[in-house]
């Protein structure tokens, strides 16, 4: 009974990836030849690379639009924002092969591509929550095929980009920009290196991390401002904070253009810790396997916290990051056949498909 | 009674379909110098018989009010496993085709049941469960045929396993099953340009005859009073549950049925292991969304016309981008996001009026 009362208290979801993972660690440390401190840092720089976008989540759940599915739409501001500033920088300062810009000039582009990005995605969001206030009760399906269609329309944009950066466009006869721009000489690892240290034969992205939980931190405190409670009432109870005088239609329209903006921060953060701009179809998906780490984290349909954000993001990453290694080396050093690599991939789409489809039928939302 | 239609009423209605027939005929024009007109022809009639059935198979679900079937993917996987299983025994010809659709029905009615369960229990968001629901079953079924087959389930031939022997493989041919159907009762037209396959498309007007006589037994009433108010049907004594479970599960059949004739269609004849069953479900319901079904209203004809257009579209929409553009992907990404776009109005006009009363 006891352990069943703590059991509830710690989160099902929670309690069960977390002994998943200290399966897989101990598995690690025990049985494979992998060198813990980089796998510990690969799980750190996997979880600051997707932190914000989950985050992302938070404003459009506790202003009571739901999961929103819709964020590959902020994502692919955030990838205008980053060719943007790519191929402006290529055009007036061109990069010799294997040069890179100076410091200063790489924090630069990097919040240009931040800020431009964020712009887009509160006007792309502002119109994105007009259409969401319209279907009301079936904004999360209607969030995935805006989110769909949305990539699918970028595409079309991509190809038709007018860049002049010879590094982003293909170099003989193709049409459009590349699949992937290789960041190396722009803001490649900027934020993951700054000001980390080593342990062991690992670092600690110190950069990324810390404005991960900076940002957590400026939503926790936007909750607690009055504009911030009104929008959390406004999603909790529309009808109580429509008679106590709150607007919820704004209320409702400010979480998702928070949500959308994020999103468009998150993927230029996600691109710098990866290394490159993923364009054309990598967004597609994407959605899913962040709104999987927020119900991980213990989150609903209804109800967020920056809590579930920091924990979810943790937990779901790092055992997506160390499953994959693992069990090659598992397969490398006691045979086995191919197939067993794809274990991880399997894994990763029952557990967050799974975890959707638990939020989505309880009796709660 | 229903009330004289208006000349502003019936473009409302059909405005999805004569959009996408401008769409259709502007593509068509813009591509006339890449693609004979009677090839154009010969390969939509391929690619109607292929897909029809598919589509078809979403009518009933919508009828019984939940909405575009996204779990159809469900009876796509069970369709596939037929075929495995025909290939496994090595059979071929006509009797196999047939074989593996009789094989995957129990499949089909397992996992449609489990599919019928889990969207009884999220009634109101049948549609994004079913999707999601689509997406796990595909974990779940690369568990079982990338990990489980060859070790813990022992196949009989080894030449559609992994080199190793566990897994399945990427790719499995359906020589011994593909075309047979399209090829029984076979009609040229224009000197052989235009091949009609007769005997699939007598399958597919069973199909229609099938859902029109059950549609209009007392079954088939039930299922229409749940799809006008579950409430209503209720306090009427009918089991609400049971007849969304029952809707499932024909939705799921079919769909095992159509993802074999299409695998098996000419022209296909290889089976993706991994992956074929993936795009089922978001073509074929923009397919009869094109037609001008809705969330809540769906008819045979809607299934027919959509089709129609869907396709043609699929097979101008490239061409016409090198036309126009110069770029075939422009062509490419353009249909998808036409797929994508026409699923995401239609379901923002159904959330739209149905908050309007």
């Amino acid at each position: 009974m006891n352990a069943l009362a703590l059991l509830k208290r710690l989160g099902l979801t929670r309690t069960v990836l977390a002994a998943f993972l200290l399966g897989l660690w101990v598995l690690s440390a025990t049985a494979s030849s992998l060198d813990m401190t980089i796998l510990i840092s690969d799980c750190l720089v996997r979880t600051g690379m997707n932190g914000i976008l989950v985050l992302a989540l938070v404003p459009a759940v506790r202003a009571g639009v739901g999961l929103n599915f819709g964020l590959p739409l902020g994502m692919v501001c955030g990838l205008i924002g980053m060719v943007t500033v790519m191929d402006l920088a290529g055009r007036t300062m061109p990069l010799e092969l294997g040069q890179a810009y100076g410091m200063g000039l790489q924090f630069g582009l990097l919040v240009s591509a931040m800020v431009l990005g964020a712009l887009l995605g509160m006007i792309a969001g502002w119109l994105y929550s007009r259409l969401l206030e319209a279907v009301k009760g079936q904004e999360m399906m209607v969030g995935i095929y805006v989110g769909f269609g949305s990539v699918a329309g970028a595409s079309i944009l991509w190809l038709l980009f007018p860049a002049k950066n010879p590094e982003l466009i293909w170099p003989l006869g193709g049409v459009g920009l590349r699949n992937t721009l290789v960041l190396d000489g722009y803001f490649q690892h900027l934020l993951d290196r700054f000001g980390s240290f080593t342990f062991g034969n690992g670092f600690f992205p110190t950069g990324v991390l810390v404005l991960w939980v900076l940002a957590c931190a400026v939503l926790w405190l936007f909750f607690r401002t009055r504009i911030g409670a009104a929008l959390a009432a406004a999603g909790a109870n529309p009808r109580f904070a429509a008679a106590s005088g709150i607007d919820v239609r704004s209320m409702r329209s400010l979480g998702v253009v928070l949500s959308t903006a994020l999103a468009a921060i998150g993927i230029v953060v996600f691109s710098q810790s990866y290394g490159f701009v993923q364009l054309y179809k990598a967004p597609l998906l994407m959605a899913f396997p962040t709104v999987a780490a927020l119900l991980i984290g213990g989150a609903s349909v209804r109800n967020a916290k920056i809590s579930h954000v920091l924990i979810g993001t943790f937990l779901f990453q790092s055992v997506l990051t160390t499953s994959l290694p693992l069990v090659n080396d598992l397969i490398a050093q006691h045979g086995g056949a191919k197939a067993l690599a794809n274990v991880p991939e399997i894994a990763r789409l029952i557990i967050s498909n799974g975890i959707i489809l638990y939020a989505l039928t309880r009796k709660e939302s | 009674m229903r009330r004289a239609p208006s000349a502003r009423g019936l473009l409302g209605q059909n405005l999805v379909p004569l959009l996408f027939a401008a769409l259709c005929i502007a593509g068509i024009v813009a591509a006339r110098d890449a693609i004979a007109l009677e090839i154009l022809a010969g390969d939509i009639v391929t690619r109607l018989g292929r897909n029809l059935f598919l589509v078809l198979s979403l009518i009933v679900p919508v009828v019984a009010g939940m909405g575009l079937n996204f779990g159809i993917v469900i009876g796509a996987m069970c369709g596939q496993v037929g075929l495995i299983l025909v290939e496994n025994a090595g059979w071929s010809g006509l009797g196999a085709l047939g074989a593996a659709m009789l094989f995957s029905i129990p499949l089909s009615l397992v996992f449609g049941g489990l599919t019928g369960r889990l969207l009884n229990r999220a009634k109101g968001k049948e549609m994004i469960t079913g999707m999601i629901l689509a997406f796990f079953a595909n974990g779940v079924y690369q568990m079982i045929f990338l990990l489980l087959t060859g070790p813990v389930i022992p196949l009989h031939n080894q030449k559609i396993l992994l080199d190793d022997g566990i897994g399945l493989a990427n790719t499995i041919d359906l020589a011994g099953t593909a075309g047979k159907l399209d090829h029984l009762l076979r009609i040229s037209f224009l000197g052989g340009r235009i091949q009609f396959p007769l005997a699939t498309f007598l399958l597919i007007a069973l199909l229609c005859l099938g859902l029109r006589w059950y549609l209009r037994t007392r079954s088939g009433q039930q299922l229409r009073t749940v799809g006008q108010d579950m409430h209503v049907a209720e306090i009427s004594g009918i089991g609400v549950d049971r007849v969304r479970m029952r809707a499932i599960l024909i939705s799921t059949v079919l769909g095992g049925i159509g993802q074999i004739l299409w695998l098996t269609s000419t022209g296909m004849g290889t089976m993706n292991t991994y992956s074929s069953h993936e795009q089922v479900g978001p073509y074929a319901i923009a397919a009869i969304l094109v037609g001008g079904a809705t969330v809540t209203h769906a008819t045979i004809w809607h299934a027919i016309l959509g089709t129609l257009l869907f396709h043609t579209l699929f097979v101008v929409a490239p061409l016409a981008g090198q036309a126009v553009f110069g770029a075939v992907q422009i062509g490419e990404y353009f249909r998808e996001f036409v797929a994508y776009a026409v699923i995401g109005v239609t379901l923002a006009l159904h959330a739209w009026k149905s908050r309007r009363g």
